[in-house]
């Protein structure tokens, strides 16, 4: 609303600061007096001329916006009274949902924003969304009962749904075979076979690979030694978690958790199989042999180096599957969430949701089998989809999440840092980060 | 015809300062909505908050090194570059040109020189030397972050000091060498007294400017690594846009807003004591 808000925080002067709030506070006024009921359900009233929609997103992969804009179209056609556009404004997965509360808190909110999984449990109990179960169960042929509860469950409260998890994506390791080979390493697609796929296996291919390429060798991707909640790929496989399951208390000093930090510590500073702090590598550029990721990004790859995609390798405690969601979310502060919501409808229903299956695993029992899922993704073979995505959603785990995750995301971080140097005291590090965020998880 | 000037101070300089000051006194949660009157909660919460002390003293440390830093470089250019030399304009817009150019984009290419293998450690391992890992280490973080800014604006200072110096008579110059004055004193007894008041205006600029960095913290550190480079105003910004604690960052905001001004007066109320002359 107010530019000033909008600006990039990043010359901000003195003033600046009061000043944004004082925009803030001037625009919440102003949406406030404009705001959105709770209530989104029933035939949105027709605005009297067509409102223009916006969604945030943190994807710039143009081929997924282009499908985007495809299904948005068609709303937009069918529905000219209501609509007159819908924009996709990319904001980037760094700062994305610091970007995100900075246009709330400027009275700019989007009429729909995309919500990271690990700030579920914050966005979902504020208040900021509105219940979307109404609209999407009376939206006729949206077929609400094949939505899995499993799927649905961090997103609902008291018996609402506040955001639609749209994607669920697993995570799976992506393997560069022509810098394997080159190494004289197994493929880790036979180790799948026989059963052998381990992490200590990943990281001694990922060494070699390393050493023979003068690259890198297994990245977990957006890591990049600050966003540490990606690690809980690996150290699910030796069971480990940050916290309790309620949220309580903090069992980074766990037996599994400091084992799975030794082993990634050892990784790192050690084999050299995962890259140091300060070193950046992009897998689809072709400067690591592995990442573990999520499926989505396979619309990454092109056709400069010969790859698979391959499960999660298994560690002491097993093989263990873990998706990242995303959800949808209306925003209450919207100008018109009752619109929004029925877009919203319009864009998850069976059909679209089968075309963003290509890269945006649904929620939908219906939907997930290799044979829909390779219809929309013929990136993916058969075989890949059916191991890596069909199963790789059963018995998965999200990654972390908390109702005060970015108070604890920042914490976590920074005590972390001391972990990150050749010669850290793995025990001693995990053990100052619990005293560090059980006063944040008491709360 | 000082009603817009007025207005615009009103509406963009007064109205705000009012504001964070009325929000200091408020628990605001943007993301919940949820504004309540918490009286002086939020300050005496500052009291108690360890993250703020460190944040307080990370910004010290910056200031003094950016200041110190900063003045000495900005004045030694300046001299250099006021001799009558072939080649002194191109060495002017050389060491001017960071100045004009967008902070991100200068921070970025920084960001990507200061990496484990970026191209200051491949110069270094040319000369035969394994440098730090420049943004982990605590300290190397911070002296990176300081010197990224230091090459950022010197040349604004060097400027306003090599403005000073020409206005520095030359007949007073040739007078004290007539006397026998060498090199060094002609410059701390002539040139550095005419030029205080540009020192004086140049250190309030450096200070006041060193404690709103935000951009440099942002984009080489994010506070890190642990919390040794959240200077105030980051602390500040994380606290705001991260935390949804709009109070509590009003409450800060209005403790960078005290400490800038303290020291504002504390160098305009010294300054009879160094400052030779005021134009």
């Amino acid at each position: 609303m107010t530019p000033l808000t909008r600006r990039t925080p990043a010359r901000r002067r003195l003033v600046g600061v009061p000043l944004a709030a004082g925009g803030a506070a001037l625009a919440l006024v102003l949406t406030a007096c404009s705001g959105g009921g709770d209530d989104v359900s029933g035939e949105p009233s027709t605005p009297s001329e067509p409102v223009e929609l916006r969604m945030t997103v943190w994807t710039a992969d143009e081929t997924q916006l282009a499908q985007f804009q495809e299904i948005a179209d068609a709303y937009v056609a069918e529905n000219p009274d209501l609509v007159s556009g819908v924009t996709f404004e990319t904001i980037p997965f760094e700062d994305y949902t610091t970007s995100l509360t900075t246009q709330l808190a400027g009275g700019n909110a989007p009429d729909l924003a995309w919500i990271l999984e690990s700030y579920a449990p914050e966005f979902v109990a504020s208040g900021a969304l509105v219940d979307v179960a109404p609209k999407l169960r009376e939206t006729e042929g949206y077929e609400y009962d094949d939505l899995l509860d499993s799927s649905l469950a961090l997103w609902e409260k008291d018996g609402g749904l506040y955001a639609y998890p749209f994607s669920n994506s697993p995570f799976a390791l992506f393997v560069n075979t022509d810098q394997v080979a080159a190494a004289g390493q197994p493929n880790p697609a036979d180790l799948v076979a026989s059963g052998e796929w381990t992490y200590d296996q990943a990281r001694d291919i990922a060494q070699a690979a390393a050493a023979t390429s003068g690259k890198q060798g297994l990245v977990v991707r957006d890591f990049d030694y600050k966003i540490w909640e990606n690690l809980s790929t690996v150290w699910d496989g030796w069971g480990a978690a940050p916290w309790s399951e309620d949220g309580t208390q903090c069992t980074f000093t766990d037996p599994e958790m400091v084992d799975a930090l030794t082993w990634i510590h050892d990784a790192t500073f050690v084999d050299k199989a995962l890259p140091g702090p300060g070193t950046t590598a992009d897998f689809f550029a072709g400067d690591s042999a592995m990442t573990i990721t999520q499926i989505s990004r396979a619309s990454a790859l092109d056709d400069s180096f010969a790859w698979d995609v391959v499960p999660l390798p298994a560690g002491p405690a097993g093989q263990q599957n873990v998706i990242g969601q995303a959800g949808i979310g209306v925003f209450a502060a919207g100008e018109h969430p009752d619109v929004a919501a029925d877009f919203l409808a319009w864009f998850t229903n069976p059909e679209n949701a089968e075309t963003l299956a290509a890269y945006f695993p649904p929620p939908r029992e219906s939907l997930l089998n290799a044979e829909t899922l390779g219809a929309a993704n013929p990136r993916l073979s058969e075989e890949q989809l059916q191991a890596v995505v069909v199963e790789g959603i059963q018995g998965a785990v999200t990654k972390p999440s908390h109702q005060s995750f970015a108070k604890l995301q920042d914490t976590v971080r920074a005590e972390l840092d001391a972990l990150w140097t050749a010669d850290a005291d793995v025990e001693g590090v995990l053990a100052d980060t619990c005293a560090a965020i059980q006063p944040l998880l008491g709360d | 015809m000082v009603a817009p000037a007025v207005l615009g101070a009103l509406a963009f300089v007064v109205a705000p300062l009012v504001a964070v000051v009325w929000y200091s006194l408020h628990e605001w949660n943007v993301l919940a909505n949820t504004f309540t009157f918490a009286g002086a909660d939020n300050y005496e919460r500052m009291l108690a908050d360890p993250g703020l002390r460190d944040s307080l003293l990370a910004s010290l440390w910056f200031s003094v090194g950016l200041v110190v830093l900063n003045i000495t470089l900005a004045l030694l250019l300046a001299v250099l570059l006021n001799q009558r030399l072939p080649g002194t304009t191109t060495f002017r817009t050389f060491f001017f040109s960071p100045v004009v150019v967008s902070l991100v984009a200068w921070t970025i290419v920084w960001s990507f020189l200061l990496q484990a293998d970026g191209g200051i450690n491949g110069f270094l391992s040319l000369l035969g030397v394994e440098g730090p890992n420049w943004l982990r280490g605590e300290t190397t973080a911070m002296l990176s972050v300081i010197v990224v800014q230091v090459f950022k604006n010197v040349g604004l200072n060097m400027i306003l000091f090599l403005a000073a110096l020409q206005g520095v008579p030359e007949e007073i110059q040739e007078a004290a060498r007539i006397d026998g004055a060498g090199a060094w004193r002609r410059f701390r007894s002539i040139t550095l007294p005419l030029i205080s008041p540009t020192v004086l205006l140049v250190s309030i600029l450096t200070i006041v400017g060193s404690l709103e960095v935000f951009a440099q913290i942002a984009v080489l550190t994010g506070g890190g690594p642990g919390s040794s480079t959240t200077v105030l105003v980051y602390y500040l910004y994380q606290q705001a846009f991260r935390f949804n604690d709009f109070g509590y960052a009003s409450a800060i905001s209005v403790l960078l807003f005290v400490i800038v001004l303290v020291l504002t007066l504390v160098q305009w109320q010294t300054r009879k004591r160094w400052v030779f002359h005021e134009v």
